[in-house]
């Protein structure tokens, strides 16, 4: 079950595993953006989320409440971004930098005390009957309860944007938010809501690289994840199940080739390691191609009521 | 008119403060990771708070964090330049380059780059004998492993890291003929998700030693969590690691030399040299070997260290032969200085290319 020396159900399990902290951080940034906002703080929502989820999780011993907190964390930390931008009008490009230089120094502040102490890590739930499968029982159902969580949050995302109300409401004022507001729907209020959902998600996506990928506190551990989640949103063109697939498509790769490296295999990394983002580029390239390129109409464009 | 006056007498008063304070010299320090990352960097940090220690107020010194290897690294430099630096430490081998362009247009300014082999009149270099340590390492893996196969995670394909990884290979060998190496280039320093992939790369692949020499403890958490994995600290003890996975650790002790090149700018002896030292002068030390090695090892371990220390065996030490089987090194001879500081060649048994 050995291809060029690299055991395939490991191999999975681990893509699975490696790509989760940027699914999450996708698909918050998903929702942020469908509203017509463009956060680029993403990193830094992530790492605050690292140091808070590490640091209640130490102190509680118990990692579902750092995760909890985390999520918490990283949605307060966007709510400054969503003021600045929302309320005060402030550059949305300039502002998600800065929120990403801020996110990075409060935790390595905040985080000073707590590196190089050990936290409690998530178990794998090893899903009854499920996970007793040969190959796919390891592959797919022993993982930590997050992974899941993770892919369910993709489903939900899905769902609210295609099937309800609230979903269609939100992509209307990403569309086009004069129309919006002119049928009387508070863009304001309902672009807030997209940022504090995308800053829980990114908060949680960062939890779980200090509470489970790695797990530690180190300063600038997310060390550019963020950015990463950013070209994952482009390359599902803002649909979420796409961005299940980039975020396994680029945690994959990078699992992939530390393995073929580790198996001997003589494969130039430079090439697989630059493959996403060639892909993505591709992508943008197809999809401006056809005259849609599926962004949200009103993404990055300030709104005023006046206007 | 009153916030004009409050103003100029608050400037006043910064200026005067300032000049009370002011040092005799400015020394800065350019960083390639975080000062947290538990290794490389915190150990260059431990370095500059020694030169605080030493001279106080006498010295003043400015760092920064996180400077990309590049040109990036080279807007750095000159901004300390242009705030006064006197020396600067540019503490990573991307640096090299950067470093001699920009002490081309300060010429006043002394330069110290670690790790590199390109100097100038006003541009110094020091490294540690890291491999010295790695002997001691590949000793203690030799020994240690089950399965044989030793998994070590490098940053980048330079000579610093390909001496590391055949000093740890040949005395891994010379105790334990059945060994092989398997090598993951992270193509980073610093990013602990990565450099956690790479360690759990490696134990899937079953390896049960994982040496590292990318800065940040992430391979000992993996290890850790893996079980039955042996692992070593990495520019900084990682004692928190011990006393399994980590067993031991090389730990680089900068503080020494940073005083002595401090002191000599204050005195106004510096001048432009080359050091490289190791275990003997105290730059390289070894981490306590931990509990978890059987005493006998651990006493092989550090006679090994000792004869590395006092000069009577050197790591690179004849017969060797490059990997391709050519001939490198007769019976009882001994690698210079030159050929290791521009190694890029695997020794004989190591499997795989170096990436060019």
């Amino acid at each position: 079950m050995d291809l060029l020396g690299i055991n395939p159900v490991l191999l999975i399990a681990s893509l699975m595993v490696s790509a989760t902290p940027i699914l999450l951080a996708a698909i918050g940034e998903t929702v942020v953006e469908k509203s017509g906002v463009l956060n680029l703080g993403v990193e830094g929502m992530m790492i605050v989320g690292a140091v808070v989820g590490f640091i209640t999780a130490v102190n509680t011993e118990n990692p579902a409440i750092g995760f909890v907190t985390a999520a918490i964390a990283g949605a307060l930390l966007s709510t400054i971004f969503a003021t600045l931008v929302l309320y005060l009008k402030s550059n949305q490009v300039a502002t998600g930098l800065g929120l990403t230089l801020v996110g990075l120094g409060i935790s390595a502040l905040l985080g000073k005390p707590y590196e190089g102490i050990k936290s409690p890590t998530l178990q794998s739930l090893d899903i009854p009957i499920l996970s007793d499968i040969p190959i796919f029982g390891r592959m797919l159902f022993s993982h930590d309860a997050m992974v899941y969580v993770s892919i369910l949050i993709v489903g939900l995302v899905w769902y609210t944007l295609k099937y309800t109300r609230v979903g269609l409401v939100l992509r209307a004022v990403g569309e086009n938010h004069d129309a919006a507001h002119a049928l009387g729907y508070k863009v304001i209020r309902i672009r807030f809501l997209a940022i504090m959902f995308g800053g829980a998600c990114s908060g949680l996506g960062g939890a779980y690289i200090s509470l489970v990928r790695v797990p530690q506190w180190t300063e600038g551990m997310t060390a550019g994840a963020g950015w990463i989640a950013l070209a994952i949103v482009v390359f599902a063109s803002w649909k979420p199940w796409r961005t299940l697939i980039g975020a396994y498509l680029f945690g994959g790769i990078t699992v992939l080739q530390l393995n073929l490296q580790a198996a001997g295999v003589a494969i130039p990394v430079e090439y697989l390691s630059m493959s996403p983002f060639l892909i993505t580029i591709a992508v943008l390239v197809i999809i401006s191609a056809r005259g849609n390129q599926g962004a949200p109409a009103s993404l990055g464009r300030p709104f005023h009521a006046s206007n | 008119m009153k916030l004009k006056s409050i103003l100029t007498s608050a400037i006043a008063a910064v200026a005067l403060g300032t000049a009370a304070i002011a040092a005799d010299i400015k020394v800065g320090f350019v960083y390639v990771g975080p000062v947290g990352d538990g290794g490389w960097t915190y150990e260059h940090d431990q370095g500059r708070k020694a030169v605080v220690e030493a001279f106080g107020d006498r010295v003043e010194t400015i760092y920064q964090e996180s400077v990309p290897e590049g040109a990036d690294s080279e807007r750095v430099m000159t901004q300390m330049a242009l705030q006064g630096a006197d020396l600067i430490f540019t503490t990573s081998f991307g640096y090299m380059d950067p470093t001699i362009n920009v002490a081309k247009k300060f010429p006043n300014v002394k330069f110290e780059h670690a790790t590199g082999y390109k100097r100038a009149d006003n541009v110094s270099t020091y490294s540690a004998r890291f491999y010295e340590g790695r002997a001691v390492q590949g000793h203690i893996a030799g020994k240690m492993t089950k399965t044989n196969k030793i998994g070590y995670i490098g940053s980048f394909p330079i000579p610093e890291v390909i001496r590391g990884i055949n000093s740890a290979y040949i005395h891994a060998k010379k105790v334990n003929p059945d060994v092989e190496f398997n090598i993951v280039w992270a193509y980073t320093w610093f990013d602990p998700a990565k450099e956690a992939d790479a360690a759990n790369a490696l134990i899937e692949q079953g390896c049960d030693v994982v040496l590292q020499h990318t800065d940040s403890t992430a391979p000992q958490a993996a290890a850790e969590k893996a079980g039955n994995v042996i692992t070593f600290g990495q520019a900084s003890d990682m004692a928190e690691f011990g006393p399994l996975p980590r067993v031991s650790s090389i730990i680089d002790d900068w503080g020494p030399y940073y005083v002595a090149r401090t002191q000599a700018v204050l005195d106004g002896t510096w001048t432009s040299m080359d050091t490289w030292d190791g275990i003997g002068p105290g730059m390289v030390k070894i981490g306590e070997i931990s509990s978890a090695v059987p005493a006998d090892i651990k006493a092989e371990a550090e006679a090994l260290r000792d004869a590395l220390g006092s000069g009577e065996y050197h790591a690179f030490t004849g017969p060797l032969n490059k990997q391709d089987g050519t001939p490198w090194l007769a019976a009882g001879e001994t690698a210079d200085d030159g050929t290791l500081a521009g190694m890029n060649f695997y020794v004989e048994g190591l499997t795989g290319t170096i990436p060019q």
